[in-house]
């Protein structure tokens, strides 16, 4: 998030307050006041993208498992896709400022706006994986879900990567600075929690496969993310500055412990 | 991978009108705050008081949902310092602070006071339009960036987009407001209402071209009495924004106005930004396929 | 110089903008660093209340480079003239002119006059017995002179007793290092703007000041400006295009009503009210108030077409045109004196209509006391002001000093409609009148002025109808039978500004003032105005774009007197009548057409009247006024540099201190001036103030913001621009907030010998101490809008004034007082009076 509202109460009408509105240090600031608006948007939306990249990473997951022909792990996966992409437009909805007026979000298709692709994505991949997961759950409608799956597994991966595009395209310095990097640190998030979630859902013995992805991702973000902040330079600073900061740490703490302790439990249950 | 969508004008055909919009005037600005008052009477936007800031005789802070011009404040030392001894106006005549006319705009006795009416720029390329899912934001045939309020739905994109901190949403009604560049009023020839109160001539409405011609001169004029530091601020094509619909003459850093130095339409990006997704995206399918389809059971 | 344009007259100040593109250089002397000064070229900081000292400096400097424009002076200004020998100069006196009388603590103005004349006629003496000062003499009535010829005239102004040389000793000790002293501006800083006025004046160029309430509202307000009018005297800045003085007045149309008073002691066109010394015949009141030459010469034609105009018919030569229904003034019933009767439980009731006293006058406390002691109160306002709900929300009731019960007055409140809501006009600065429409009908009960004076002047009537006591005739015969109109029965405006415009026996509209008749054959409501209905057109309406007519735009509105946009403008051409100077040509004699013509405007000077003109024997009125002298209103036809008449404190500036004041006037043994009205009384308590005094250090001033208006009534009662000066809040240098601790953005507590408020503090070096004498002086700076209703609400400045006046218009000294300032909000309750208390033991304030 871009800098909050700037230094100390100045000392006298006249003297602007120490720290400039963009976060750099030093520079001439306006009263000592930010320049840009601070995002409107509350928690709903950071759950959002967790909630999204779990329904779109298992999607894939779920589909890849099936080729495999890892029966079991597929079903979970699907079930863990479907159930976590119901919560989605209920978290996107609440954080309107009018919720009644969500299905203005369908109103045009505008790649200007990652928004509203990603409104199109979410219709498309809901739509699917949903298909999927009733298949998943009743095993009925098989010929709409063999149709469904694909797509679902495809918009799976542009679900869980478009709010990186999302985030980017804003004036935020430390998001728009990481455009590059953002999308594999949302990608591998994806994963990993994706495959966490599904591991956890399905029993040891075929869970192999999640295990896996869920340490290589785990890996993967905390990679993806050292390298975005080496590039962001200045503009990470605000992920070290307040709330932003215990986040970031709170969530590097919980991937790594997450990792070991399922690569310690992969490694307890592989026969002998 | 930007869309070939049909640009203004020629998206008006015959409807269009040529480009409208302000030179803002900052050097003649007596912070009368006017613009302020009479911005808010045209378009009912609500009061919102801050109480007593202490920012100089600012006591609006900045642009917003509820503030569509906004007149800062700021109180300076001018360059010609007491420092070498002798009164004020000593060390002001030293700088040639005094005495030259124009030249010393704001800069009476080694205190100088800047005032600056601020507002929605109208950007060439407008990053909170783009970004706006819905359509709500659009251009109209002055070539000006307004919000539709039937089909606003607060999803807050245009907050975040904005270079220049402008547009917000507003808390009770969760839409967002800015200023429209008194649409109603350009549609029936009317001068926007703060140009309209301005008594100075600080906010000047007109034809774009025409503006920038004027405003040209006028800080040629500053300059060759001595005002180095007068510029232009937005009035350029080929800045970050591709130029802005109300642009302005500054005396000073644009940041000691709460401007940002070189704003960027962050859709300018969006290639990258796209390109650099789907590579996520892609790297996320083959990691999946490679946990699962390589490697034991 | 006194006045910050830029802040409280924006509109106006787009002009200064203007003219400043066009290079003219515009100076800020103010104490503060306001708006305007960001605006200027330079802004010079003086202490409250040394204007003269600064202005008298100027005039020196002027002597010392012979820098006063010879020619003009010569024939113009009463430079020339010859005093009486009896005069002694203040310079030579210890601050007191000839004249002064201890006991009644008044001059006798006998041997201020010209060489050999008397001022038996003028006004200005019988003021000063009748207690009835100033305003009276607005006409500058002045004394009867043969001819309108002084007596004795020395064209070289070389004798020692001629105005020139008199004015030139008068100011010779006010140095640049006098100036420097008691102002606290530097040398260079003074000299550069005298160095600019005088290179900036004479045949080629003219300077102009403007100024406000910055200079009159001190014990010295009225001459502050009689400094400054010598200047432009001396630099021959008067009556020509881009010099003059600039009175920016003060509400929309606060000339207009100065022009058609709201006063107590004038009728309209500055006629006085008569005197019970006029003793009850119009010849005798003529005799008295009318010099015979000049302007005023024709003053029985004004009056007697006045009078026509109030009882018509009525009014016949027989009964002196019903001159005795006129009240007679025994006294000074100005505001203050008014309120401070009031107090003493001498006024019964009151209409207070636009006016919020309890915020807007010195001493709120005082003001609110008076009040209550009120049978009846009615409020004519556009919101509930604080005059309105004193009764139930004075501080006093918290600090348990008074009870709203015990309060007996009785408050009728009457919503007034706003100027959108009514037609009329405003006349502005330059007397310019503007025709208003309407835009709308009032909101519910809200009703006009017009409306209300009017319909509560015929129910009156009514009651009255068919009374035979003779003291109701004055009300029964008046010409009261304007035309109404419309759902709300609205007199008709126009009606009345045809009155006013006034017309001949054939019922036609009178083209000028110069058409009044003494016979009664004429009707005029206001002889300036007379002519404002010429040709049975509204001439204020007319709207003809300034892009469609010259830069004198003679078209837009009406100006008084004939529609004149710049007074005296004869003086723009020299005594022959030929332009100064081609860059200044405005009006000038054209002898071939043997009349004066003019870039646009209408000479003001009767207009076939050639330059060698010289009036007969026993010439009267317009006819005594030499060809070849511009200032048609005085006897002389000069511009009295030198004033004999009209002035109760004296004919020249000196530097008096204000009342009350920390700084020692090294001038004169009289500190302060002498004539000051004082009301030294335990709800009106002083400060003795004084050199070094500790008790209240610092010096006070009062003043405006372009956010608020006035009392506020205006303004913290809507929210849009309550929230753009939310606060109560005082300007403070950083020495001082370092000196007392202030911290910026806090609160701060300001007290006097009246009262305690509290501020918030904002530290800015916009606000500088200044040295005076060797010694560092402090400003506290306080902004006057606030009061207990409203959006925006907070104490209001004028708790901590006193009453204290300029005997010639009775305006108070709202810019100077002495204070002290804390950290921390006030007191509450009554720790608030006690605080004060303390404050008073210490500093000696006693009644
Ligand atoms: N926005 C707005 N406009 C207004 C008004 C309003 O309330 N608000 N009020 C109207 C009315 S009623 C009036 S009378 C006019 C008044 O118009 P102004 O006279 O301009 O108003 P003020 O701010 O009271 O005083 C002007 C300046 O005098 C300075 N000053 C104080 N003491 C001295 C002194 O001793 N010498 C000198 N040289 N300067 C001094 C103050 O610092 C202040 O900057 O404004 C009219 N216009
Ligand atoms: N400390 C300090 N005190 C000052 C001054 C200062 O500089 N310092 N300045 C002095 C000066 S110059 C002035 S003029 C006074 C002003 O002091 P006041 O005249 O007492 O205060 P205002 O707020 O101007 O009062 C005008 C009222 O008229 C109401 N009003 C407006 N239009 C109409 C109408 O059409 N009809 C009726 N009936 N009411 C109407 C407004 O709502 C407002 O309440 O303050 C004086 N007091
Ligand atoms: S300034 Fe901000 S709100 Fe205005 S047009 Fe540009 S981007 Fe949009
Ligand atoms: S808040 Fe409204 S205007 Fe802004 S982007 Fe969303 S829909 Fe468009
Ligand atoms: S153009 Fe209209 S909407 Fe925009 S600031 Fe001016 S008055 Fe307000
Ligand atoms: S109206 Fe004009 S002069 Fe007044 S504050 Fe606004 S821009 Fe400045
Ligand atoms: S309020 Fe009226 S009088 Fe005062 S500046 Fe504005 S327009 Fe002029
Ligand atoms: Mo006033």
């Amino acid at each position: 998030m871009s800098g909050s509202a700037g230094g100390a109460p100045s000392r006298s009408a006249g003297d602007p307050a120490p720290r400039s509105a963009t976060g750099a240090s030093g520079a001439a600031s306006y009263h000592g006041q930010q320049i840009l608006k601070s995002p409107v948007w509350s928690w709903e939306i950071p759950t959002y993208f967790f909630v999204g990249g779990v329904a779109g990473a298992s999607a894939t997951l779920a589909y890849a498992a099936e080729l495999r022909g890892s029966e079991q792990l597929g079903r979970r996966a699907w079930l863990t896709a479907s159930g976590a992409i119901m919560v989605c437009p209920g978290l996107l909805i609440s954080d309107l400022g009018r919720p009644a007026r969500f299905v203005n979000m369908l109103r045009m298709f505008k790649v200007t706006s990652p928004m509203s692709v990603g409104s199109w994505i979410l219709s498309v991949s809901g739509a699917t994986t949903a298909l999927a997961g009733v298949h998943a759950l009743t095993g009925r409608l098989a010929p709409g879900a063999a149709v469904a799956r694909p797509i679902a597994a495809v918009s799976g991966l542009a679900l869980s990567t478009y709010t990186a595009a999302l985030l980017a395209d804003t004036a935020v310095p430390a998001w728009h600075e990481a455009r590059q990097t953002l999308p594999f640190v949302f990608g591998a998030g994806a994963a990993a929690s994706a495959a966490g979630a599904v591991t956890a859902l399905t029993p040891v013995r075929s869970a192999a496969p999640a295990r896996r992805l869920a340490i290589g991702a785990a890996g993967a973000e905390l990679l993806a993310t050292q390298l975005m902040e080496s590039r962001l330079g200045m503009h990470a600073e605000t992920f070290h500055r307040g709330r932003a900061r215990t986040l970031r740490w709170t969530s590097r703490a919980c991937l790594s412990a997450g990792a070991t302790l399922l690569a310690r439990a992969g490694a307890r249950s592989r026969p002998a | 991978m930007k869309l070939a969508v049909e640009q203004w004008p020629a998206s008006y055909g015959s409807e269009a009108k040529s480009r409208r919009g302000f030179f803002t005037d900052t050097s003649v600005c007596i912070g009368c705050k006017a613009c302020e008052v009479a911005c808010k009477e045209w378009n009912h936007v609500p009061a919102a008081p801050h109480g007593f800031t202490g920012k100089s005789y600012d006591n609006s802070l900045a642009l917003g949902a509820d503030r569509w011009r906004h007149v800062a404040f700021i109180e300076q030392r001018v360059a010609a310092d007491v420092q070498d001894g002798g009164s004020l106006v000593q060390s002001a005549a030293r700088a040639q602070a005094i005495d030259g006319g124009v030249a010393t705009y704001q800069e009476g006795d080694g205190v100088r006071w800047l005032m600056s009416s601020d507002v929605c720029k109208h950007c060439t390329d407008a990053a909170c339009l783009e970004v706006c899912p819905t359509g709500s934001l659009f251009r109209t045939e002055f070539g000006t960036v307004v919000v539709q309020e039937d089909i606003c739905n607060g999803c807050g994109y245009c907050v975040s987009a904005c270079p220049f901190g402008v547009i917000d949403r507003r808390e009770d009604d969760g839409r967002a407001w800015k200023c429209t560049l008194c649409y109603d009023r350009l549609k029936d020839d009317q001068t926007p209402a703060c140009a309209q109160a301005c008594p100075t001539q600080s906010i000047q409405y007109g034809e774009l071209d025409e503006l920038r011609e004027r405003a040209q001169r006028r800080v040629q004029k500053l300059r060759d009495a001595g005002q180095d530091k007068a510029r232009l601020y937005l009035s350029d094509d080929s800045d970050g924004v591709g130029g802005a619909g109300a642009f302005f003459l500054l005396l000073d850093e644009p940041e000691v106005y709460g401007l940002p130095p070189d704003p960027v339409d962050t859709t300018r990006s969006l290639d990258s930004i796209w390109r650099s997704t789907a590579a996520g995206a892609l790297a996320l399918g083959l990691g999946i396929a490679a946990a699962v389809l390589g490697g034991r059971r | 110089m006194g006045s910050n344009m830029a802040e409280q007259h924006p509109v106006g100040f787009q002009w200064v903008v203007e003219a400043k593109e066009r290079g003219a250089k515009v100076i800020h002397v103010d104490p503060r660093f306001t708006r305007t000064s960001a605006m200027a070229d330079r802004h010079v900081p003086i202490r409250p209340g040394s204007d003269i000292a600064f202005l008298g400096g100027i005039i020196n400097y002027i002597f010392e480079h012979d820098a006063w424009f010879k020619e003009y002076v010569q024939s113009y200004t009463n430079a020339p003239v010859l005093i009486r020998e009896d005069f002694v100069d203040s310079e030579d006196n210890d601050g007191f002119f000839s004249g002064w009388d201890p006991d009644s603590r008044a001059y006798d103005i006998e041997t201020w006059g010209y060489d050999e004349t008397s001022t038996e006629t003028a006004a200005g003496k019988r003021e000063q017995q009748g207690d009835v000062s100033g305003e009276q003499a607005h006409g500058a009535h002045g004394m009867k002179l043969e001819r309108g010829e002084p007596p004795h005239v020395d064209e070289t102004m070389q004798h020692e007793r001629c105005v020139l040389q008199i004015t030139r000793r008068h100011f010779a000790r006010y140095t640049p290092q006098l100036v420097a002293a008691l102002c606290g501006c530097s040398e260079e800083e003074f000299l550069s703007v005298a160095r600019a006025l005088c290179e900036n004046s004479g045949r080629e160029r003219t300077s102009a000041l403007v100024y406000a309430v910055g200079w009159t509202q001190h014990t010295v307000g009225v001459q502050n400006i009689r400094a400054g009018s010598i200047i432009q005297m001396l630099l021959g800045n008067m009556g020509r295009p881009g010099g003059g003085i600039l009175a920016l007045r003060g509400h929309a149309n606060i000339q207009g009503s100065t022009d058609i008073p709201t006063l107590y002691n004038i009728l309209p066109g500055y006629i006085p009210m008569p005197h019970p010394a006029a003793e009850g015949s119009l010849d005798r009141f003529i005799e008295l108030n009318s010099p015979q030459t000049g302007a005023w010469g024709n003053l029985r034609n004004y009056a007697v077409s006045l009078l026509k105009a109030w009882w018509g018919d009525a009014a016949t030569e027989e009964n002196d045109y019903c001159f005795n229904h006129l009240p007679r003034i025994n006294g000074d019933h100005s505001h203050y004196a008014m309120m401070l009767k009031m107090l003493d439980g001498g006024v019964q009731g009151m209409f207070c209509a636009g006016q919020n006293p309890t915020v807007g006058s010195a001493n709120s406390k005082l003001m609110r006391l008076a009040l209550a002691k009120l049978d009846w109160l009615v409020v004519r306002d556009l919101q509930m002001v604080e005059t309105a709900t004193f009764w139930k929300d004075s501080p006093e009731h918290e600090s348990g000093e008074t009870r709203a019960e015990d309060i007996q007055t009785e408050v009728f409140f009457l919503p007034a409609a706003a100027h959108t809501e009514k037609e009329g006009c405003f006349t502005n600065t330059q007397r310019v009148l503007q025709w208003r429409e309407k835009a709308c009908d009032p909101p519910g009960e809200a009703r006009s002025e017009l409306h209300w004076i009017y319909h509560l002047g015929r129910l009156v009537r009514e009651k009255l109808a068919g009374s035979e006591d003779p003291k109701n005739r004055p009300i029964l015969e008046l010409t009261w039978d304007y035309p109404v109109e419309g759902r709300l029965q609205e007199p008709e405006a126009e009606a009345v500004l045809r009155e006013i415009g006034g017309h001949g026996a054939d019922g036609n509209p009178l083209p000028s003032y110069d058409d009044l008749k003494p016979d009664g054959s004429t009707r005029c409501g206001s002889w300036i105005h007379a002519g404002i209905y010429a040709d049975g057109v509204n001439q204020a309406a007319r709207r003809k774009p300034g892009s469609e007519q010259n830069w004198i735009a003679a078209e837009w509105g009406w100006a008084w007197p004939k529609n004149v946009r710049i007074l005296y403008n004869r003086a723009s051409a020299d005594p022959q009548g030929k332009p100064w100077s081609e860059r200044k040509r405005y009006v000038w004699w054209d002898e071939p057409e043997g009349k004066w013509t003019s870039s646009g405007d209408a000479p003001d000077f009767p207009v076939t009247k050639a330059p060698d003109y010289r009036p007969e024997k026993d010439a009267k009125a317009l006819d005594a006024i030499r060809g070849d002298k511009a200032f048609i209103i005085t006897p002389d036809g000069r511009s009295w540099m030198f004033a004999p008449t009209g002035l109760v404190d004296g004919p020249l500036p000196s530097h008096f201190e204000p009342h009350e004041s920390h700084v020692h006037n090294p001038l004169h043994d009289q500190q302060r001036n002498p004539t000051r009205q004082q009301f030294s009384r335990p709800e009106n308590l002083y400060d003795p103030a004084g050199p070094g005094q500790q008790v209240f250090p610092y010096a006070l001033s009062t003043y405006r913001l372009t956010e608020h208006h006035t009392a506020g009534g205006m303004s913290r009662t809507l929210p849009y621009l309550a929230e753009l000066q939310p606060e109560f809040f005082v300007e403070v240098s950083p020495a001082l907030a370092r000196e007392r601790g202030l911290e910026h953005g806090d609160w701060a507590t300001i007290i006097t010998a009246r009262a305690a408020v509290e501020a918030r503090v904002m530290v800015t070096e916009r606000v500088k101490p200044l040295r005076i004498q060797g010694r560092e002086l402090h400003l506290v700076g306080a902004p006057y809008h606030w009061g207990g209703t409203g959006l925006a609400t907070g104490d209001s400045a004028n708790e901590l004034l006193p009453i204290v006046l300029d005997n010639n218009v009775h305006i108070n000294e709202y810019k100077v007082a002495t204070c002290d300032i804390r950290p921390g909000r006030r007191p509450r309750g009554p720790a608030r009076l006690e605080l004060v208390d303390g404050y008073r033991a210490r500093a000696g304030v006693k009644p």
